[in-house]
């Protein structure tokens, strides 16, 4: 696959839905890379000059050039080794799974941020909001094994924040934010990921994810109080 | 085939201009749509039901949202002629990456700046002033944000242009003085065709936003 020595290293967070999809590429693509664990309260050097605009992982460093941003990471490894193709092919179909990306990025994960931040009438506004988001999410999935159709696709990848981070917050926040009455499509495109091999090797160990995501909560409390 | 191209988009926003120099770059006739944003007709929010907003490019029928988006379709679809993105991919996810910046980065700020009063909108000044040096330290001392031919972060950028008397105005401040190649680089737009058509003129922007501020329910 590579013509040339290939240097693929990605900055990134164990438990970050952003870092774990560009694993879920490089993966798919069969890349070897090196995973560069960092510390988000002390960020390395390396970090800090590697995407000195926005500080923030994942960033992914090919033969030592920084690309950051995820949705751009991911167009980028498409772009640069073409077998196993994440986006589809035709200009329309592209501009459709775009859309969808950031819908899940800047409409659910923000949205379902709050379910997380806050407690009592918000936390309320805030699981409403959400589920009307993931509503559209349901309709898109109507007839279809996944979001990208037949096969695991670019917005999948991306809506692995939905399947293995907000439904795993569930627990920890005890609100069933998508319950299966309401989201059936969703629970059965869930299933479907965890059947896909590469899914399960990228995606966070569950009972581990689950601690990180209450400790979390617990300190955010802390802070609160 | 004849191909049917339509815009619904509104004329002050900076995110239907993308699209209008899109198109007019690569020489595409379309049905440009006056949308009343106030009273959003049917075929809007038809054609957006997720977001129901402008600008809505519709190809043959067939509607693509969100400006950037557009503007990657339209370099995708009709190749030809000048071609927005650089075919490196480390020069595309580059471009990808500041045309994100400006999204996230520096519309927010001017909504502050033109919109709120007394610390916000000083706080919105700062930071617009903080993003607009970052953008302009990517530029350095080339012709456009891609090198020598026009592409997609100076079509991301350009529609702030006729913004930034009115922000200048609210904001008291001076871009010129803190960002000269800025406007500089905004001038040589300009000059072309494709923006020039596109652009309003900055003198109706300006008009415009104490109207929009009375519609949307700020003194």
């Amino acid at each position: 696959m590579a013509e040339r020595s290939e240097e693929v290293k990605l900055l990134g967070m164990w438990a970050s839905p952003f870092s774990r999809r560009v694993e879920i590429a490089l993966t798919l693509k069969g890349l070897p890379y090196e995973f560069s664990e960092q510390d988000i309260a002390n960020k390395s050097p390396l970090l800090l000059q590697s995407n000195p605009v926005h500080k923030m992982i994942p960033v992914l460093l090919h033969n030592g050039k920084p690309i950051s941003e995820s949705l751009v990471i991911l167009e980028y490894i498409d772009d640069t080794w073409q077998h196993n193709q994440i986006l589809p092919q035709d200009p329309y179909d592209k501009a459709i799974a775009r859309f969808w990306a950031r819908f899940v990025d800047e409409q659910i994960y923000v949205t379902a941020m709050k379910v997380v931040g806050k407690v009592g009438e918000e936390r309320d506004a805030a699981v409403e909001a959400t589920r009307d988001l993931l509503k559209l999410m349901e309709k898109e999935l109507v007839g279809k094994d996944f979001l990208g159709g037949e096969s695991l696709g670019f917005v999948d990848i991306v809506a692995t924040l939905v399947a293995f981070w907000l439904m795993r917050t569930e627990e920890v926040v005890g609100v069933k934010v998508v319950p299966v009455e309401m989201f059936p499509e969703i629970h059965r495109w869930v299933k479907n990921l965890l059947d896909v091999d590469v899914i399960k090797k990228c995606i966070p160990p569950e009972d581990e994810h689950l601690n990180y995501i209450r400790a979390r909560m617990d300190s955010l409390k802390l802070k609160s109080v | 085939m004849a191909d049917e191209v339509i815009l619904l988009d509104y004329w002050p926003s900076m995110f239907g201009m993308r699209t209008r120099v899109a198109l007019e770059e690569k020489n595409i006739k379309f049905d440009y749509r006056e949308q009343d944003l106030f009273n959003k007709s049917p075929f809007l929010l038809e054609m957006n039901p997720v977001h129901k907003k402008i600008p809505v490019l519709i190809h043959n029928g067939k509607p693509v949202c969100e400006s950037l988006i557009q503007v990657e379709y339209i370099d995708e679809t009709w190749p030809g002629g000048n071609s927005f993105l650089p075919s490196d991919p480390y020069q595309r996810a580059q471009a990808k990456f500041w045309g994100d910046f400006i999204d996230k980065k520096v519309y927010g700020p001017t909504r502050l700046i033109w919109g709120a009063k007394g610390e916000e909108q000083e706080a919105g000044t700062k930071e617009f002033i903080e993003m607009l040096k970052m953008l302009e330290s990517e530029l350095g001392d080339k012709t456009y944000f891609g090198g020598e031919t026009f592409g997609y972060v100076d079509i991301a950028m350009i529609g702030f242009y006729c913004w930034f008397d009115v922000l200048e105005k609210c904001g008291n401040f001076s871009i010129e003085a803190e960002c000269p190649k800025l406007i500089a680089w905004a001038k040589r737009c300009m000059k072309r065709e494709s923006v020039g058509k596109s652009l309003p003129n900055s003198d109706k922007i300006t008009k415009f936003v104490p109207e929009l501020k009375k519609k949307i329910g700020i003194e």
